[in-house]
């Protein structure tokens, strides 16, 4: 157990490090571009007292460093500042948003978990018939294609030509918000209320498949070699010559000792979902934090930029952390300090 | 001719680039997928003869007609043309030109800077690997569609703008790589011979060690390809690419998806040639990587 404290230990100091890179990076970024903010918030016709008043308010009149210190001593207060061109408190908005993020990037984490774990359960089980040469072409295309020209291509087929599911939104605009919290799917499955389900479920398929079909392909792809790796092993073996059927075999003995690497790479890529959500929310005017933080770049919204690049920073960290430390539970080897 | 037969026959190093040669023609993925590249590159040089309209020439009293195979279709627009009567195919022909544009130097220009980063940091170790790794931690924990809007945001729109953005993002996806293979690579018996012969340490670095990474090399630019294009098409997407009058795949799915329900085939018909060509960079990388580096074959 001490290995592993001293591991966590070493982890989260090495995550506080990149999570204040990140923010030393935003923070660059933004003071070195052209154009001011304040200009562009306040109009043409404003004064030049008028200008000066807002730059002091939102600290901008101060040297580099000092910006960055009030920024950063801000934060760790759990003061984000206020946004810009939405006029809110940005630590409110991001609770607002990030709860419909979560419940995106968990439920498409979920999906492609499912279908690439069965995808690569029935292509290991058909290996060496032509039909494992049609379950690796669908895995290629799944691979190749990524979640932006897959939720433009829903659009099109299940939106417009098709129309069986809603194109936008989070659910049906007709029905009011009787949520005490921002996670509607949970708090709505919670309480019974299985009609609002149903419809916060309909808006969230398209978004779900986008994202979650090539992290889906990543898991066939490892999780199918390292089946057929096991089911190379003495073990497997002996329980063939027991008699055992072969889809015991796979999903009874060789996945058992597959699953583990297939877990760790799923996490990292995860991240990867995570990111994508920010152009997937847009196309489905699905009101996450990634939709928000494109109108906000748009709108050089400087402390909503800040306040979700820290949040997408750190999402990203917990993930890569959580992965880490799940690999040193699961490796004995790991954890004696091997 | 004989001569020439036996000399490629005794000093190896030609046979060995034939071999490659021959074993990328053996791989389908290299063929189809260069094929249709090659077929890309062609369209895009020849887009003025080839395109049937000016790709900007409006006509509204032939807007929105549908393309090949439906009622109302004219056989002048064999794609259907968009709300302003301007032709899709052409404005799909010229679409090419940006799209093979930006994936051609961004990759180029991300492998230029991750290939340096990497192999500095393969070969060197110590203070500069901790630095380029802490470097590539960071950046890895932005998400890249956030970070490249960010960019080109802050450099404001245009085709030097997205090609920037991706290359600031994407050459970690080279640095991570080269660095693995260089660190690999510099165990190798032949840079010990090249260090006790007294070669200086960039000379090993350059002369030896950057051509066994090549091949890997190869196939990520390849990939990554088809990244740029798909970064640049969500610029476009967003409206943060090109100027409106420069026809893009991006900008024609943004356009299309306003009149989706009116003229479906603007959206689906740069969808589609996104699709393919995301699908070629991809493939055509991927038989690369089975052709050239027998590592990846595992």
């Amino acid at each position: 157990m001490r290995v592993i404290a001293a591991v966590l230990a070493k982890r989260i100091g090495m995550a506080i490090v990149t999570l204040f890179g990140v923010a030393v990076v935003v923070f660059l970024l933004l003071r070195v571009a052209p154009g001011d903010p304040v200009a562009m918030m306040i109009g043409a016709g404003a004064s030049a007292a008028d200008v000066a008043e807002l730059r002091a308010r939102y600290g901008l009149d101060q040297p580099l460093l000092v910006q960055f210190g009030i920024w950063l001593a801000g934060v760790l207060r759990g003061d984000f500042g206020v946004s810009i061109s939405l006029h809110r408190d940005v630590l409110e908005l991001l609770s607002e948003r990030l709860p419909a993020t979560l419940e995106l990037a968990t439920a498409a984490c979920a999906v492609a978990v499912g279908l690439g774990g069965a995808i690569a359960i029935a292509g290991t089980l058909v290996r060496g018939r032509k039909a494992e040469a049609a379950v690796d072409g669908v895995n290629g295309l799944m691979l190749a294609v990524p979640d932006f020209v897959w939720a433009l291509a829903f659009v099109l087929v299940l939106g417009v030509l098709w129309p069986v599911l809603p194109l936008s939104g989070r659910m049906d605009p007709s029905v009011g918000v009787p949520f005490v919290s921002h996670f509607y799917l949970i708090e709505s499955l919670l309480r019974g209320r299985f009609a609002i389900a149903g419809d916060i479920v309909a808006h969230m398929v398209m978004p779900v498949l986008a994202l979650a079909l090539p992290l889906a392909a990543v898991i066939v792809r490892i999780l199918k070699e390292a089946l057929s790796e096991a089911m190379m092993q003495d073990y497997v073996l002996v329980a063939r010559v027991k008699g055992f059927s072969e889809s015991r075999l796979v999903i009874g003995e060789a996945l058992r000792n597959a699953v583990g690497p297939t877990l760790a790479l799923t996490g990292v890529q995860f991240t990867f979902l995570i990111g994508g959500t920010v152009i997937v929310e847009r196309i489905f005017a699905y009101p996450g934090i990634g939709a928000m933080a494109i109108d906000a770049v748009i709108n050089r919204d400087l402390p909503l930029i800040q306040g979700l690049v820290l949040v997408f920073g750190a999402l990203f960290i917990l993930v890569n952390l959580a992965v880490d430390l799940g690999a040193v539970a699961l490796n004995p080897r790991l954890r004696h300090g091997g | 001719m004989a001569d020439s037969a036996t000399i490629i026959a005794t000093t190896g190093a030609p046979s060995r680039g034939r071999r490659r040669l021959q074993a990328l023609a053996r791989q389908p993925k290299v063929v189809w997928g260069g094929g249709f590249i090659l077929f890309l590159v062609v369209v895009a040089l020849a887009a003025p003869l080839i395109a049937p309209h000016d790709p900007l020439a409006q006509d509204l009293m032939s807007g929105t007609l549908p393309p090949l195979g439906f009622a109302d279709y004219d056989p002048g627009f064999l794609l259907g043309t968009d709300d302003l009567g301007r032709d899709v195919l052409s404005r799909l022909i010229y679409g090419t030109r940006i799209a093979l544009t930006v994936a051609f130097v961004a990759a180029t220009l991300a492998a230029l800077v991750g290939t340096l980063l990497g192999l500095l940091a393969g070969y060197f170790r110590g203070v500069t690997d901790t630095v380029v790794s802490r470097l590539i931690e960071i950046w890895m924990a932005f998400p890249p569609v956030l970070l490249s809007i960010l960019v080109v945001a802050i450099m404001g729109s245009g085709v030097t703008s997205v090609i920037a953005a991706i290359a600031i993002i994407d050459w970690t996806r080279f640095a991570r790589v080269v660095r693995a293979e260089t660190m690999a690579q510099a165990q190798g018996d032949y840079v010990t011979a090249a260090r006790t012969l007294g070669f200086g340490r960039w000379t090993i670095l350059f002369r030896e060690i950057l051509p066994n990474v090549a091949p890997v090399l190869l196939a990520l630019i390849t990939l990554e390809m088809g990244i740029a294009v798909i970064v640049e098409a969500i610029l476009s997407f967003v409206g943060l690419s090109v100027s409106s009058d420069t026809p893009t795949w991006g900008g024609m799915i943004a356009q299309g998806r306003q009149i989706i329900y009116q003229a479906w085939w603007v959206f689906a018909a740069p969808l589609a040639a996104l699709f393919a060509t995301v699908l070629a960079f991809n493939q055509l990388g991927d038989g690369l990587r089975r052709a050239l580096d027998p590592v990846m074959q595992r």
